[in-house]
């Protein structure tokens, strides 16, 4: 068998002999690699799938039910949801008025940048003026923002209407989840998709349109 | 990109590398079939690698843990049934293929002189590779892990003196449990691995000091041309390259069946008492060894004393070590040897495959009595080969490979 599979001499030392078809044997090495190619990239598919949620984790990602019918005006609850917090906030009829007085010093007022569903995407970033949810992670670097509802504190200005301020880096968000200038935080809080189930009922994860 | 390049072989050996061990390197022209397994077990061993390291990403090695975190990846993980029968899969594969790579080693006389130290090499990364599979087989924490690991772990407690207090020593606990289970992960996951690429690595440099044997068991740098390259020789690569590559395409082919179609290989790669969870108050019927180890479990057996059985056990692993220098005939293919030898090799054979079977098999009077038979058939192999090959009348061997 020898014989038959080892070219002459010349082929050894890497020089081409005569007689072979160089066209031919590109044309093999290439198609060979393409083949080969493609087969590692099939191969890499479960490797890189295995890093995504599990059926348990996904299932631990469903959407949440939240009772707010005990939450008082200016209270606000914090519900878990995928081991995200996320604030639910009831505010009173004149906070929600007084919000639009604050879009001079904000970096984004009307919500253009896409960290809301299209139904939250009004002056009070939420489904109904009164009831406010976002998910209580900073948009700067991940810290959780505390609810400081109380104006002009000793720490935080006279100019404070009631917010979330982040003790991490110190950005500042209004009532509305909107971001203050000159602060770190590059965005508005994040609005998960949720829709009311009844008048005291919030399905936190999942909206009527993607239900429908 | 040929700048980038020079930059980097000026400051690093890239090129005499490459030189000196894949398009410099030359190999005997004649290898045949027997010679896939060494690119095989690499093969092998990288396919371990990568999905175990994925493996880990998922398993808790704790005892309370570990078996549904196995079924986790089983079920709940994306794709985590075919990563964990890979890696389940090339545990077995892995020990076929050296089991024939070792075979091809006896048949062409490839650990005779100067290839001695390869010998000693390979023999190493097999008994670290048998390590690293019975600590790896604990992991899943069913019962067949549980009972196979107290077993063995048991053998040691034969020793005379320490015994009972190296046992103890080794599972950390009375009996096997969670501690057990946690420094078994660890030497599973990263000494052992690191241990066996080392010796990969000294068993090809080895290797590649002394060249290739071949099936004819010529010495082809006897015999050179005037640019000093062996005249019966190829380079490594591209020649042996492809045809490597070849043999691991029908590799992948095969170990592609076995894990989509059967990855349990009917109770010989995953043993059907290892999908019930470990229960220390409960020993399975019937314990055997995964398939791979059966032979010496057989000899075990066969021995009615417990330290003397223990001995005939390692000492059925250690006589192998000794190879080189029992074989006391310099001719190294087996196609130039003598009949004798031929059935002796064919004798050595049946006995190692009639002894896995038998070591699967539960104990009856008649099984014992052929394993003893086997047992000293396998040391009969080598007490014969020493005597034989001394005077052995052998073919004239060719000084150039002409088939």
């Amino acid at each position: 068998m020898s014989e038959q599979t080892v070219a002459s001499p010349g082929a050894m030392n890497g020089a081409p002999e005569s007689g072979v078809d160089l066209r031919r044997r590109r044309f093999l090495t290439g198609a060979a690699t393409v083949v080969g190619g493609a087969g590692v990239a099939a191969a890499m598919v479960p490797f890189l799938s295995y890093w995504q949620p599990s059926a348990k984790t996904r299932a631990a990602g469903a959407p949440i039910e939240v009772d707010i019918g005990k939450l008082a005006e200016g209270q606000m609850m914090t519900v878990e949801w995928r081991g995200m917090p996320i604030y639910v906030l009831r505010r009173t009829t004149s906070t929600v008025a007084e919000l639009a007085a604050l879009d001079g010093g904000l970096r984004d007022p009307a919500s253009t940048v896409d960290q809301q569903p299209k139904y939250a995407q009004n002056a009070y970033r939420s489904r109904t003026p009164e009831v406010f949810v976002a998910v209580g992670i900073c948009t700067h670097l991940g810290c959780a923002p505390t609810f400081r509802p109380d104006v002009a504190p000793a720490d935080l200005g006279a100019e404070w209407k009631g917010g979330f301020f982040c003790p991490c880096h110190g950005s500042r968000f209004d009532l509305a989840g909107r971001v203050f200038k000159n602060v770190p935080a590059p965005t508005n809080l994040l609005v998960p998709p949720y829709t009311f189930l009844t008048e005291t009922r919030l399905l936190i994860g999942d909206d009527a349109e993607a239900q429908a | 990109m040929n700048k980038l390049f020079q930059w980097f072989d000026a400051r690093l050996p890239l090129s005499s590398f490459w030189n000196a061990h894949l398009s410099g390197y030359y190999v005997p022209k004649n290898f045949n079939f027997w010679y896939f397994f060494g690119s095989l077990a690499l093969t092998v061993f990288v396919i371990q690698i990568v999905s175990g390291i994925w493996l880990t990403m998922n398993y808790k090695p704790s005892a309370a843990e570990a078996f549904a975190s196995v079924e986790y990846i089983m079920r709940d993980v994306e794709w985590g049934w075919l990563i964990r029968y890979m890696h389940s899969t090339g545990a077995s594969a892995f020990f076929i293929v050296i089991y024939l790579h070792m075979l091809r080693g006896l048949m062409y006389g490839s650990y005779k002189n100067p290839r001695e130290l390869i010998w000693i090499f390979g023999m190493l990364i097999y008994v670290v590779l048998m390590a690293e599979a019975f600590m790896g087989y604990l992991l899943p924490w069913g019962q067949m892990s549980y009972w196979g690991a107290q077993v063995i772990i048991s053998l040691f407690g034969a020793i005379p003196f320490v015994g009972p207090d190296l046992a103890l020593w080794i599972r950390g606990d009375y009996v096997v449990g969670d501690a057990t289970l946690n420094r078994f992960f660890a030497l599973h996951v990263i000494a052992l691995p690191l241990i066996l690429l080392f010796l990969i690595g000294g068993h090809v440099m080895a290797l590649h000091e002394v060249g290739s044997n071949n099936p004819e068991g010529i010495d082809i740098k006897k015999h050179k041309d005037a640019n000093g390259k062996p005249l019966d020789g190829v380079a490594f690569h591209p020649y042996y390259t492809i045809k490597d590559l070849v043999g691991v395409v029908v590799f992948l082919f095969f170990f592609a069946i076995v894990v989509f179609y059967m990855p349990e290989m009917g109770g010989y790669f995953l043993e059907k008492p290892n999908f019930i969870p470990a229960n220390p108050l409960l020993t399975p019927e019937h314990i055997a060894p995964v398939w791979y180890f059966t032979p010496f479990y057989a000899i075990l057996r066969a021995v009615p004393d417990k330290f003397l059985g223990v001995m005939a056990m390692g000492g059925a692993i250690f006589v192998l070590f000794l190879l080189p220098w029992l074989d006391r005939n310099p001719v190294r293919s087996i196609r130039y040897r003598s009949p004798l030898f031929k059935g002796l090799l064919a004798m050595f054979v049946i006995s190692f495959v009639v002894l896995g079977w038998l070591g699967m098999q539960p104990v009856t009077p008649l099984l014992t009595f052929m394993a003893q038979f086997f047992t000293i058939l396998y040391f009969g192999y080598f007490v014969a080969l020493w005597w034989m090959s001394k005077n052995e009348k052998t073919l004239p061997v060719p000084e150039r490979i002409t088939r």
